[in-house]
């Protein structure tokens, strides 16, 4: 029998956002990063190449994370006082894409640290890394609203992607993407449904839909993982149909949900007590595993905390691209 | 795929005779469409109508049996592309290789180990489900087949690609419906003839989906109807396009050689890559995946992703409702009350261990709903908290009456002390918020 390919065609494409700006674009960064663009489900270069590769943001944090599990601490216990010699270890050592840097020095049930300080520490990764930047907030609304600003501007004009833009709280957000030239998270918590109004909040304040991506709120492999891939899934073909409120990249938290998990925390002495094998290899694993799920959902941006992990998802989407 | 009544009516004579009980042609079309009538009550419909509408309504994806235990695995059967859909119906199986060339009694020891394999999540104990027996080409395929078999339930894979070794085999293992792998262009006769001898399953590897669909085909005319699809390609990417083309073209375009399920061998230089490379075919597809190795690292990731993307996304996803333990409570530990869907529970459980605060919490029985949604239902009520308390048994374990509730159901605290008897603290809005609220409370 002759056998054809059940290729399907798709009315639409997901954006295509470019993070970061060089020299001539206004910025100082060396490399930039272009990531959507896809014209058919993910990987199905039967159908539409793949026209930008996903990619892996190693998360810094600006000051020293705590009770990080030993696999964490072998990887970064060097650095992890440090923000901007952090960021320069996962470019150089560890070839992150870009940098997600995490401002959780500001959090006011921690260090409280002033927008001022915290504004220092994006000046310092910047200056130490040349690839582009995700900036990201305590997760406080009032204390996101008083650092993204000074923040976004010490970033000017560098094309950050700043983070997030929630239904109840988006307008300092996206003022500082207009302002300052940044592109926003747009964040939602599960549901298709919120993630297009607040996109139509932002796009209402006069943010550019090319610079947006999609953020839903992840869960890690055995925790809730199936959720958010079924969320990337419903977006994807919803953006594929000609949904312009759904069609950006979209970014996945994968670092910090997978090493939540018991199944990454537990020592090789506590897992031992399931049967689980070593910590090292399970925790990487585990981690890997989840992104490597949201790969197949559609996901653009990965925020990843392992490098070992980071290692071997860039080997899955090497195969996956090929 | 059901067949509308128009698709129906074009093969139905359309003579209106009436002979079958209803007026019209169309109208019986509709009653055959609705499943309300059958077939065989028009008396003049032709042969080659009958047989068209016959395989136009066989489901596009045949399920099939491997094994004929306790232990037997459905495969197959998939209606839809994406899981929001509808759902995915038979988990992928989880099959781990032995090699013919270990002693029998090593044979012995890991099919046991493999159907020994077990781990313990929320409360269910999840395995593999198939032994793979690997034919070295050193004479003692069937021998380490019948030890194979011998050692548990777990249905086999016979792999060989030479018929007299395969003969030999299922000789061997006398019944049991082990899978045959592989009829492939060269031996795909004599394969096909030993799977209808032996009853059993037929996996077909092939170099690519053209091929795979003629050899499918020739295994379906030799009256070999359970079968299993190996496209032949190994590399992640070209696994993945395989995959999706044998879905696309069972489900959308109906092609019968390619409604079966698919088998997959995940390929890497580590247990590590080899079990992510896994992970991605279980995500996406795969009927089967097949791994050498039985270390729990490579395996648990495995089971997991399994578990999660086969979940039902219509039936949210349960804890067991009583007292749940985080980390190693005391008397004196605080006790928390939350609802029973997973992921609250999750999230709750994630935050609770951040704070290195030891607990109890009480799960109440919402039917998987989140604490505002089951809020709204009246399942997370001050009468199902006072009732959960009481029915827990949590009591027993500690010696005060203090309960922290979610800060979002903050109204119910009033009226759970009343029927419970329990003093209400109103914990926070979001769980993230419940170190903080630890430390205020003078909890560590």
């Amino acid at each position: 029998m002759s056998f054809e390919m059940p290729v399907e065609t798709w009315p639409a494409a997901v954006s295509t956002v470019t993070l970061g700006a060089t020299a001539e674009q206004g910025g100082t960064r060396t490399s930039t990063v272009t990531v959507g663009g896809e014209a058919t489900l993910p990987f199905l270069n039967f159908e539409q190449e793949t026209p930008n590769r996903p990619v892996i943001a190693m998360e810094v944090f600006d000051e020293q994370p705590s009770e990080w599990p030993a696999p964490l601490e072998a990887a970064y216990s060097d650095v992890w006082g440090d923000p901007a010699q952090w960021a320069q270890k996962c470019v150089e050592e560890y070839g992150a894409d870009l940098i997600c840097l995490r401002l959780a020095s500001a959090d006011p049930e921690a260090t409280n640290a002033s927008p001022d300080e915290v504004a220092d520490h994006v000046r310092a990764v910047l200056e130490a890394v040349g690839v582009p930047l995700i900036i990201w907030g305590c997760g406080d609304y009032d204390k996101d609203n008083e650092i993204m600003p000074v923040c976004s501007q010490a970033a000017a004009g560098e094309r950050c992607l700043l983070g997030s833009a929630v239904e109840d709280n988006y307008k300092t957000i996206s003022a500082c993407a207009l302002a300052d030239k940044h592109v926003i998270i747009n964040e939602a918590p599960l549901d298709i449904n919120i993630q297009k109004q607040v996109t139509i909040l932002v796009t209402d304040m006069g943010v550019d839909p090319s610079d947006i991506i999609l953020y839903q709120t992840t869960g890690a492999l055995g925790y809730g993982v199936e959720y958010a891939f079924s969320i990337m899934e419903r977006t994807r073909l919803a953006a594929l149909g000609g949904d312009a409120m759904l069609g950006m990249p979209m970014l996945a938290v994968v670092g910090a949900e997978a090493w939540r998990s018991k199944e990454a925390r537990l020592s090789d002495e506590a897992g031992a007590e399931f049967g689980w094998g070593p910590q090292e290899p399970r925790s990487i694993l585990w981690e890997a595993a989840t992104a490597t799920i949201f790969l197949h959902g559609g996901c653009d941006i990965l925020t990843m905390w392992h490098p070992e992990a980071v290692a071997l998802v860039r080997r899955t989407i090497d195969e996956l691209m090929a | 795929m059901a067949l509308s009544a128009i698709e129906i009516y074009q093969h139905l004579p359309k003579t209106n005779c009436g002979d079958c009980g209803v007026p019209t042609c169309l109208a019986f079309a509709m009653k055959l469409a609705q499943k309300q009538a059958s077939l065989d009550e028009c008396p003049h419909i032709g042969e080659e109508a009958a047989a068209a509408l016959d395989s136009a309504a066989a489901p596009p994806m045949a399920t099939i049996t491997i094994g004929d235990s306790s232990k037997a695995l459905k495969l197959g059967g998939e209606t839809v592309l994406f899981r929001h859909e509808e759902r995915f119906h038979h988990p992928c199986g989880i099959a781990i290789e032995v090699s013919s060339d270990l002693p029998a009694d090593e044979v012995t020891a890991k099919a046991k180990e493999i159907n020994e394999l077990e781990y313990e999540r929320v409360g269910d104990m999840y395995g593999v489900d198939l032994v793979a027996v690997r034919d070295a080409g050193n004479g003692s395929f069937g021998e380490a087949a019948r030890v194979a078999a011998e050692a548990g339930d777990l249905p086999l894979i016979l792999m060989s690609d030479d018929p007299s070794a395969m003969g030999a085999a299922l000789e061997a293992v006398g019944s049991g419906k082990p899978l045959i792998y592989a009829a492939t262009a060269g031996n795909i006769q004599e394969m096909a003839a030993l799977a209808k001898e032996h009853s059993c399953p037929l996996a077909i590897r092939a170099e690519g989906l053209e091929e795979l669909a003629s050899l499918s085909g020739q295994a379906l005319e030799a009256g070999v109807e359970d079968l299993v699809l190996d496209a032949g390609a190994r590399e992640a990417g070209q696994v993945l396009q395989n995959e999706t083309a044998i879905r696309r073209a069972a489900l959308n375009k109906k092609v019968r050689e390619l409604g079966f399920p698919t088998i997959a061998f995940p390929v890497g230089d580590s247990v590590v890559e080899k079990s992510l490379q896994a992970c991605n075919c279980i995500a996406k597809y795969a009927g089967i995946v097949v791994v050498d190795f039985t270390d729990a690292v490579g395996i648990l990731p495995m089971l997991t992703t399994r578990l999660n993307i086969y979940t039902d996304p219509q039936r949210p996803p349960q804890v067991p409702p009583g007292v749940h333990e985080i980390g190693e409570p005391g008397p004196d530990s605080p006790v928390l009350c939350t609802t029973n869907f997973s992921l609250t529970y999750y999230i709750v459980e994630g935050d609770v261990s951040a704070s290195k605060v030891p607990v109890w919490v009480v799960v109440v029985d919402t039917e998987g709903t989140s604490v505002l949604t089951a809020w709204a239902a009246e399942d997370f009520t001050a009468e199902t908290i006072a009732a959960a308390i009481e029915s827990s048994g949590i009591e027993e374990k500690v010696n005060h009456k203090n309960i922290v509730i979610p800060g979002g159901v903050a109204v119910l605290s009033g009226k759970t002390e009343e029927e419970s008897g329990w003093n209400v603290i109103v914990g926070p809005r979001e769980s993230s918020g419940i170190p903080s609220f630890f430390r205020q409370q003078g909890f560590s």
